[in-house]
């Protein structure tokens, strides 16, 4: 078992360097996205799947994580120039790292946010997470908005260092798949699938509920901060239209279409998904049916891909991998 | 500041805030009954002012598109009942929660892709939009009527939840399923007129908003509909009540802190979010609400 | 006394449920909660574990008073409880069942959980040890990987007071234990519930319908009738007292 998981590893591993070094610009900027979604994916399925707490909190995280590691691995003089609407504060200016503690540090912030957010939410049955998360969205682009000396308002932040490619992707979406898995294989993952599974019966068995759907939602939130950073850089340009409620429904397709639940199924799923979007970009532009035009449709894809979502939920309510992972599919298949 | 302004921002708070208790009624019944906060009731909202637009456009009158408008609410919402939550009521309460959420996003993005994203201006009759000027008091005809309207339509469904068969059973239905199917009521009836009364009043709701603002888009939905919940939660949720007092405060709040702070204006639609977690934290059943997770033992 | 209430009342919006109970249960003693459908057993069992509130009164288990103390953590202070509609987590295997109740004995944080830090990897091995034990003096060690959800009622039962007993309990209480039972299912928990009591060294509460199992494993009954208490004793002389037989029969002409 273990000499599967160390093969696996490595040729994960060499594949990425080998993608970085070897493949054109547009594929490695499609496995990019690939990478950053399935971060995003892996984190919430983490609060979601595993938790069994629905919540819509990835763009508000997201966006947090793009403005940390954006503000500071910019350089000062950049942000002066760039700063159109109000000259930038002073710990705007002052705030300069390279880009690793830059990533940490969105991750971290984000997790502070997280747990605020648990104290009124968690206290009280998960109900209300759902529209609290969906809330914090909104405020969160509110106040990227109106904080211009923090944030540049609505002309976002531009020229930010690229120094995001697929090794740093890549590299980050094993390590978070490898840490989700560790949690779920542990006493923690345990009791929070026990809260999924019965929140009466597992507080009946002495788990503190409260903490375990926190660390559910801090260590998603985490991830989605460090997803957000690496988005940032590998954008170079982020503003707050970029982290609408559209993320996070892409994000639910993925886990959906994967399975609540299952890490090795939101990795299929970020596949499937970030590909169907890429292939499916034809419904949004003119197309020519016999000889009729339909015209532009924008938004069309996700008409969809929202068909697509109600149909797993109401015929495949289970997803590809249902809540299992590989590992546990290979032990059955022993038996 | 003088005595008219405030009178004036008064009417005002009033006038917004019976358009939050409008929405507001329809999340706190389909709560009380379902447990399932209806992510697409904003939506709904938004489908009852652009069934209103385009039935003016094909030139039929205003108050006939305002009948059609609450019809095809109704229908609306009945339907993704039927289509999309019935299927789904012994299933875990997520995947109810996440269907909820594919209907509201489907809906956004369908009236997207039918009619664009750009704000259309919303018509209303001179009688609506006429501006009166009262002893240096200025408001529309509208603020004074949204009001009257919703005062009209909160009695009639006040004397339909105390007075009637159906009501009686959609009070007690939002606290023991089991007891009604005893009593011999098809709960399925009384889910699908819970539906339909929310639906209708938040196509009212909904026209409220085009003529007063006066645009509509796909997208006006989402924002009302989160601060709309955030005002039943306030007032306690599975209250008509207390939603309709949630949405009085938020409406006052709003327009008494952009009146007089104006540097907050752009945090306008942060208050609700802001409540929503003051309730949470101190008083979670909300001002008239009930604990409706009691009896789960 | 391990555990005593005093003055209990417990009101639902002017409903009273329990009406002003006394009574003590000794350590090591098997008692029993009987009585008609709707006198307020199982709100007395929620009233011992902290999920309800009582109106009026004391609960005080090992000679502290449990008031304020919420539901997980009266689990820490050594009681544990099953629920009359078997509650199992149902995505779970039976062995990952019984391991939530060692949630507290494996001593590791949330932080080496994720590092994969060596404590993990001992305290998992050790309460994985421990719970095969647990689940071999139920005798469904072999079914340790099977989901929970695929076993037969009697199995399920067994594994729901298995994962009571491995929160390590001082008072364990049982709702309704053989309900929709066999005679021979329930004779073979009836054995396993008396081993467990001894080796373990626990105090019982249970609630029961079935009056042969309660006469077979009590030490002591208390009857309930509308949350009024109607008797006090041995189960022998339950059976043949007048209010009691009373009770039931009322019980029987509601139904």
């Amino acid at each position: 078992m273990k000499i599967i998981k160390l093969v696996m590893l490595s040729v994960a591993i060499l594949f990425v360097i080998f993608a970085q070094n070897n493949l054109d610009p547009y594929t490695v900027s499609i496995l990019n996205n690939m990478a950053i979604f399935g971060i995003l994916a892996l984190s919430y399925n983490l609060i979601n799947g595993v938790a069994g707490q629905f919540s819509l909190e990835p763009n508000g995280f997201v966006a947090i994580g793009a403005y940390v590691t954006a503000l500071l691995i910019l350089p000062a003089s950049s942000k002066i120039d760039m700063f159109a609407l109000e000259d930038p504060a002073p710990i705007i200016l002052a705030m300069h790292t390279s880009f690793f503690p830059a990533l940490l540090m969105s991750g971290i912030v984000a997790a502070v946010l997280a747990f605020i957010l648990s104290i009124p939410v968690f206290r009280v049955r998960g109900d209300y997470l759902a529209i609290v998360t969906l809330g914090f969205g909104f405020i969160i682009r509110i106040f990227a908005m109106n904080q211009t000396k923090y944030t540049n308002g609505a002309m976002g932040l531009n020229d930010i260092p690229g120094n995001a490619n697929l090794l740093w992707t890549g590299g980050i979406i094993i390590v978070t798949f490898i840490v989700m898995l560790n949690v779920i294989y542990s006493k923690y993952g345990r009791a929070m699938k026990a809260v999924r599974d019965d929140e009466d019966a597992a507080t009946a068995m002495g788990i503190n509920t409260f903490w375990i759907k926190t660390y559910a939602f801090m260590t998603s939130a985490f991830f989605e901060g460090v997803g957000g950073g690496l988005m940032a850089s590998l954008l170079t340009t982020i503003s707050p239209d970029q982290f609408t409620f559209l993320l996070t429904f892409q994000l639910l397709i993925i886990i959906v279409l994967g399975g609540l639940g299952s890490m090795s199924g939101t990795l299929i799923g970020a596949v499937l998904v970030m590909g169907g979007t890429e292939w499916l970009r034809f419904l949004d532009q003119n197309m020519d049916i016999f000889g009729y035009n339909t015209g532009a449709h924008p938004g069309l894809r996700m008409v969809v891909f929202s068909i697509l979502l109600i149909i797993m939920m109401l015929f495949a309510r289970k997803g590809i991998f249902g809540s299992s992972e590989l590992t546990d599919i290979f032990k059955r298949g022993k038996q | 500041m003088d005595i008219s302004t405030f009178v004036q921002q008064m009417i005002n708070g009033i006038s917004l805030g019976s358009m939050y208790a409008l929405i507001a009624i329809g999340y706190t019944l389909v709560y009380g009954v379902l447990r399932l906060i209806n992510f697409a009731h904003g939506d709904i909202m938004m489908v009852g002012a652009f069934v209103a637009y385009l039935a003016q456009n094909a030139g039929v009158p205003f108050e006939l598109a305002v009948i059609l408008a609450i019809i095809a609410a109704m229908v609306t919402g009945i339907l993704t009942d039927k289509i999309a939550y019935k299927p789904l009521r012994n299933a875990p309460k997520i995947s109810l929660l996440i269907t909820a959420i594919g209907i509201s996003f489907f809906l956004e993005n369908l009236f997207n892709v039918l009619f664009g994203g750009v704000p259309r201006a919303f018509s209303a009759p001179d009688y609506l939009t006429k501006i009166i000027h009262y002893d240096g008091i200025i408001v529309p005809v509208t603020v004074i009527i949204i009001p009257v309207v919703t005062l009209i339509l909160l009695f009639i469904i006040l004397w339909i939840l105390n007075k009637t068969k159906y009501g009686m059973a959609i009070r007690s239905l939002a606290f023991d399923i089991p007891t009604v199917k005893l009593m011999g009521i098809n709960a399925d009836i009384i889910i699908m007129l819970v539906f339909a009364i929310g639906s209708a009043l938040a196509a009212v709701g909904g026209i409220f908003y085009a003529v007063s603002y006066p645009s509509i888009d796909p997208l006006m939905g989402v924002i009302v509909g989160l601060k709309a919940f955030a005002a039943a939660v306030l007032g306690g949720i599975g209250s008509v009540a207390g939603a309709v007092i949630g949405g009085f405060i938020l409406g006052f709040t709003e327009i008494v802190v952009v009146a007089f702070m104006p540097d907050l204006g752009g945090y306008k639609d942060a208050f609700a979010f802001i409540f929503l977690i003051l309730v949470l934290l101190f008083k979670p059943t909300g001002i008239m609400g009930q604990d409706l997770d009691r009896s789960r033992f | 006394m391990i555990l005593e209430l005093k003055n209990i009342t417990m009101q639902f919006g002017g409903v009273t449920a329990i009406d002003n109970l006394n009574f003590g249960v000794k350590s090591g003693e098997i008692y029993g909660l009987i009585g008609p459908n709707g006198a307020g057993k199982t709100t007395l069992f929620n009233i011992v574990t902290g999920n309800y509130i009582q109106t009026k009164g004391t609960v005080i288990f090992n000679h502290e008073e449990l008031s304020g103390v919420k539901p997980n953590e009266i689990v820490l202070k050594g009681i544990a409880r099953t629920f009359q509609n078997i509650r199992l987590f149902k995505s779970m295997s039976v062995l990952e069942n019984v391991l939530i109740g060692f949630h507290h004995q494996a001593n590791y944080t949330y932080i080496e959980s994720i590092f994969r830090l060596p404590r993990h990897f001992s305290n998992e091995k050790k309460i994985k040890k421990e719970a095969m034990v647990i689940l071999e003096k139920f005798g469904i060690a072999d079914l340790a990987d099977t989901n929970s959800s695929s076993l037969s009622y009697g199995n399920q039962r067994k594994v729901e007071i298995a994962r009571a007993l491995a929160t390590n309990p001082r008072l364990l209480l049982l709702d309704e234990p053989a309900a929709g039972m066999n005679p021979s299912e329930t004779e073979d928990l009836s054995n396993i519930i008396k081993k467990i009591k001894t080796e373990f060294g626990l105090t019982i509460l249970l609630i029961e319908h079935d009056m042969k199992f309660v006469n077979n494993m009590c030490d002591k009954v208390l009857v309930l009738d509308y949350g009024e208490q109607i008797f006090e004793g041995k189960p022998s002389d339950a059976i043949v007292d007048e209010k009691v037989v009373a009770a039931y029969l009322g019980d029987f002409e509601h139904a």
